[in-house]
């Protein structure tokens, strides 16, 4: 198929960037999206011109480096994928796919359509962990037995992969759904208790200095996330935010 | 800003349920308007809560709203909201724009006509040639066909509003429990009856004159 | 040829570990805030070693080439983790995971070090359920195991499909929790481009700050290479596409040994390639393999005609499919080890019974287990006379159970539905048993330097069992590294801050720049991936899953040429001090390029067939195995430690003797 694509060019930071349109032929629909990106760079190289920057790694839906916002989607028009999963079977010989970067204060643009999304490191180092040293004489795997609804609750909260499609969705811009699913994993789970209060205060304190939006619970982020991390994550965060305060 | 749209959705419920007594009964309507008008707790210690609670959720709904606003210094050359979510959900601000633009008009109606009466003027009996005078307000009010109008496009506003409102409120203070469900069954139950009843209301005394 | 000293304490095998750890040398806690650490790469290994190393009071320097250690490829380790912790009660033990894994690694590593993984790996897993790792539970609420290939006991410990993702969550949160402390500082987007020795020591290294792409200078009285394997080097494998063996070639160029480049473990269950364009290949994971059958057409017409799309799978009649494992191995049928599913795969598409366009894919079909399964729900739903469509869809449902995420990845990619026909397979690069070379204490063969989890050769021999990476990087990280580093740096208490401004740095910083500089000014005509594609298949083609003498020789030529053909005519777009993701990869294939010369020179030298190295001119020759691998342990039980000389084919070769007391040599077989 042939398409037209809209796509992002910003030279670094602080450029000022614009949409750019380029052609591509002979695209399988067996591609992957990224696939297809790839057939896109080695033209612009044959031509001499610089090829499109974009983050990407494992290519298999976990590493959660890739974030586009295709068609006005993130991660594109299909459900419960990455961009890397997305194939171009679902496009049509001569569309035009507008391309840009996640759109977010929080995640400015390094290049192209890579963003920065440190803001997410400092929210995780601002708490997202259990303070537990290594050493060999941590007490028994099986010491405390964890329900099973329990552990599987938190597993689905775990499988966040941190590529920050929520916050690209979002209207507002906001990281709830994100910071949502670590504390919800933590206090899921008995270990994540002892610090569950200053946790969850010092996350949702950082993801506020960050510059993030406020949730308005319109649920795009869910709907967009690739491992369908739950909004009852958000709830269970602003619960636990509660609590904490309540608490003193 | 949820703990006051609950407060709210709280309100709203009284509120209907006194102006129902309009549609079935016009002297306890009467009694009812009266009691509410003139009892000091509710008039001064009710009243600037609620009032407290409408300015505060607005004011807070537009500080919100800058602040997402913010939040994206760049926007989408091409946005597709309508994949992922509903448009009572994306447009709060609008629909909530809208109801305090009808609660603006609402006062003028009603409530600023009651203060001159009773502050101003001094008048507290609420009566008017010997009879309460409540419920002959009401009806001439709906009288001309453009305020019935309004109001209903404002109570359709506040239906739209509440069909998101009512569960972001529960979502927002952490709800989500065994009745989530029934609870969301019944906001959106809520979001659509109240502002029925009121455009019900509006409609019959337009009609009952 | 020097002998190399492994270090091995001495003493019975059961208290090697222990009674060494009683005696190294410690340094005390007031000392340790005067040492600093570089650990280049925060995957599994990485990750664990830098948040352990500062919770224990070094100053870490962390580097990771994305934009966050939590996206390191370990996080896509899909079934689970080994450890010996006997929680079924199946009879598990030290010593019988020790014997799985040496004997499942072909009889090719070293006894000490596996038994030592053998021992902590039950640490690993009390440590990480402490720091909130959600793997998976009983209803009873206790852990839960699974069973994975080439054992005979449940020790698999699993977070859903995704072990790999939680693992390293748990170290990437420990790594944050000691970032906030300051006893980490992270570097992002951060590549190393060299390692900087002085006085024979290793003392930093050069990075390059992939962003702003200025050049870097760090020190530290020691640095840890845990970047991973090489499996890129073949270009499509199931690597992460910035997956590079950069760190570790730099290090080889200034001193450490590289051991057994050849063992690399081709999985046999992985969506074959669909066209020229493939970027990477995605595995599907092992544990398909114990309901699907594998299976190509008995007769060239029906392969034609499915090739032609003439014909599908489904009506190819049963006695004219060849289900070649179950034919050639009866006992294991589609059981038997990756290494030998995959020679057998390629053996039948070689002879042209690939049945994709490509001709490099077979069936693995479920309809036989569907039926198996429908067919058993219908007598425990008590439904007599059950109709082929209800056993078809109870059958459905239960292979949907145990395998939906999976088969629903297949068809996203592929676009069929695998319930209804087969899956096509094919053999993929996964994981590279060989590595940089390193003694007991993972130190390289240049003091300070060490090398952990898949950068190092350690652990797996020849072939890895499954579920044994996640254990092994983890090991060497939380409980191996954070000990022995401590015995190495007990001398450097008083050595006070390494300086970078030495003529050692200024020189590794050139070299670094001139490198750099050439790729930017280079007047080529053809892309970074040109090279690398052309570098892959010969790869493949040649020092693949099957390798011959002849075969190995022309690989050695061919790839010298490509390197010699990229070096003139590769092309960089961009410019040296920006984020070029060219540039990047133009560095990591220059390595590449050399690595895999080297390759295929121990390949070559290997005159043996063991794990996942196959010489087609060692095999069984008769008797029951007849065409089966054959090891030679009389000539080759050692491990291949390559020195730099310049050109990778004049590397020189040290063997290091492999002693086997507790362990008895023995031909594997499955027939």
């Amino acid at each position: 198929m042939n398409l037209t694509l809209k796509i992002w060019r910003q030279k670094g930071a602080n450029d000022k960037g614009k949409m750019v349109d380029y052609k591509v032929t002979d695209i399988s629909e067996h591609m992957s999206f990224l696939e297809m990106m790839d057939v896109l760079n080695e033209q612009l190289i044959a031509e001499g011109e610089e090829p499109v920057a974009f983050d990407h790694d494992c290519r298999e839906g976990i590493c959660g480096m890739c974030s586009m916002y295709i068609n006005g989607e993130a991660h594109g028009p299909d459900r419960g994928i990455t961009t890397c999963q997305l194939h171009m079977r679902m496009f049509n010989d001569g569309d035009t796919i507008t391309i840009e970067p996640w759109r977010a204060k929080a995640f400015p643009v390094i290049k192209d359509l890579i963003v920065d999304r440190t803001s997410f490191e400092r929210i995780q180092q601002a708490g997202g962990y259990i303070s537990v040293n290594t050493s060999g004489n941590t007490q028994d795997a099986n010491a405390i037995p964890i329900s099973k609804h329990a552990a599987d609750e938190a597993m689905d909260a775990a499988t966040c992969i941190g590529c920050g499609a929520c916050v690209a969705t979002c209207k507002n811009s906001s990281a709830m759904l994100f910071v949502g699913a670590k504390v919800s994993q933590y206090a899921l789970l008995p270990q994540g208790q002892v610090e569950a209060a200053d946790r969850v205060k010092n996350m949702v304190a950082q993801m506020d200095l960050e510059g993030f939006g406020n949730c308005t619970n319109t649920g795009a982020c869910e709907v967009e996330c690739p491992k369908g991390i739950s909004l009852t994550n958000i709830a269970r965060m602003n619960r636990e935010f509660l609590k904490a305060n309540l608490k003193g | 800003m949820a703990l006051s749209a609950i407060f709210l959705i709280f309100f709203l419920v009284m509120h209907l349920l006194i102006n129902l007594l309009s549609v079935f009964n016009e002297g306890l309507f009467n009694e009812a308007s009266h009691f509410m008008g003139t009892n000091p707790v509710i008039q001064f210690a009710m009243q600037p809560v609620l009032i407290f609670g409408v300015v505060y959720h607005f004011v807070m709904g537009f500080i919100l709203e800058i602040q997402n606003r913010n939040a994206r210094v760049v926007s989408y050359a091409r946005n597709n909201g309508a994949a992922n979510s509903t448009w009572m959900s994306r447009n709060m601000i609008y629909s909530g724009m809208f109801i305090l633009i009808f609660l603006v008009i609402h006062f003028i109606d009603f409530w600023f006509p009651e203060m001159n009466t009773k502050y101003i003027l001094g008048d507290m009996s609420g009566m008017h040639n010997g009879e309460f005078r409540y419920f002959e307000e009401l009806q001439h009010k709906f009288v001309p066909i453009w305020r019935v109008a309004l109001y209903v496009m404002g109570f359709v506003f506040l239906a739209l509003h509440l069909l998101h409102g009512f569960n972001s409120a529960f979502q927002s203070v952490g709800a989500n429990n065994k009745y989530t469900n029934g609870l969301k069954g019944f906001g959106k139950a809520y979001a659509i009856l109240i502002p029925a009843g009121f455009i019900f209301i509006a409609l019959f005394h337009h009609f009952n004159h | 040829m020097s002998v190399l000293d492994a270090k091995i304490p001495k003493g019975p095998i059961k208290d090697k570990w222990t009674t060494y750890k009683d005696k190294i040398d410690l340094v005390n806690p007031a000392n340790k805030r005067l040492i600093d650490v570089i650990v280049v790469g925060t995957g599994l290994a990485g990750g664990s070693a830098a948040a352990t190393l500062a919770e224990l009071g070094y100053n870490v320097k962390a580097f990771a080439y994305q934009d966050s250690p939590r996206r390191a490829h370990s996080i896509a380790a899909q079934g689970g983790i080994n450890a010996a912790k006997n929680y079924m009660g199946d009879g598990d033990s030290t010593y019988r995971l020790f014997y799985d894994t040496v004997k499942g690694g072909d009889y090719r590593s070293r006894e000490a070090n596996v038994y030592r993984l053998a021992e902590v790996s039950a640490n690993i897993i009390d440590q990480c359920v402490a720091q909130g790792v959600p793997f998976a539970r009983d209803y009873g609420g206790l852990l839960d195991n699974r069973s994975f290939g080439g054992v005979l006991v449940s020790r698999t410990f699993y977070a859903k499909g995704q072990t790999g993702q939680q693992l390293l969550l748990g170290a990437y949160s420990a790594m944050n929790r000691q970032i906030a402390r300051g006893k980490i500082e992270m570097f992002n987007r951060h590549e190393m481009l060299d390692v900087v020795k002085v006085d024979g020591k290793a003392r930093g290294i050069i990075a390059r700050d992939l962003v702003t792409g200025k050049i870097e200078r760090h020190s530290a009285h020691a640095v840890v290479i845990a970047t991973g394997g090489y499996g890129n080097v073949y270009f499509l494998s199931t690597n992460a596409m910035g997956s590079n063996a950069t760190a570790a070639w730099k290090i080889h160029k200034k001193g450490a040994y590289f051991a057994n480049p050849c063992y690399t473990q081709i999985h046999p269950t992985c969506i074959p390639r669909s066209g020229d364009y493939q970027s990477k290949l995605t595995l599907m994971s092992e544990s398909l393999r114990n309901d699907g059958r594998i299976w190509v057409p008995k007769n060239m017409d029906d392969v034609m005609a499915i090739r032609e799309g003439k014909l599908k799978p489904t009506q190819i009649a049963e006695e004219n499919r060849d289900y070649y494992l179950e034919r050639r191995y009866p006992a294991f049928g589609n059981l038997v080890p990756r290494d030998v599913a995959s020679r057998a795969a390629k053996e039948r598409c070689d002879a042209g019974y690939g049945v994709n366009a490509t001709g490099e894919a077979v069936y693995l079909d479920f309809a036989s287990a569907i039926q198996r399964y429908g067919s058993e729900q219908a007598k425990i739903q008590g439904i007599a006379n059950a109709s082929k469509e209800k056993i078809t869809e109870l059958g459905e449902k239960v292979v949907e159970a145990k395998y939906g995420n999976l088969f629903q990845m297949y068809e996203k990619i592929v676009d069929e539905n695998p319930y209804k026909t087969p899956m096509m397979i094919y053999p993929a690069t996964h994981y590279t048993m060989g590595g940089v070379w390193v003694d007991y204490n993972l130190m390289t063969t240049v003091p300070g330097l060490y090398c952990i989890g898949e950068a190092n050769f350690s652990d797996h021999g020849a072939n890895r069992l499954g579920a044994s990476a996640l254990m092994q990087g983890l090991a060497d990280g939380y409980f191996v590294l954070p000990y022995t580093i401590g015995d190495y740096l007990a001398d450097d208490i008083r050595t006070g801050t390494i300086p970078t401004d030495s003529p050692e740095f200024d020189e590794a910083e050139k070299a670094v720049k001139d490198r750099i500089d050439f790729f930017m000014n280079n007047k080529g005509t053809k892309s970074v991936d040109h090279f690398h594609k052309r570098l892959g298949k010969v790869m493949w083609d040649k020092v693949g899953m099957a390798r011959n003498e002849q075969g190995l020789k022309e690989a050695m030529a061919e790839i010298k040429q490509i390197r010699e053909e990229f070096w003139k005519e590769v092309k960089v777009p961009g410019s040296a001090d920006e984020l070029n993701p060219e540039l990047e990869k133009a560095g990591r294939v220059a390595d590449f390029l050399e690595l895999g010369e080297l390759f295929a020179k121990d390949a070559l030298m290997r005159e043996e067939s063991c794990g996942g190295h196959f010489r087609e001119e060692s095999v069984e020759l008769d008797g029951e195995q007849k065409g089966e691998a054959k090891r030679n342990d009389k000539d080759y039980a050692f491990v291949a430690a390559w020195e730099y000389k310049g050109e990778p084919a004049d590397s020189v070769l040290h063997k290091e003797q492999l002693e086997f007391n507790d362990i008895e040599l023995k031909q594997r077989s499955y027939k």
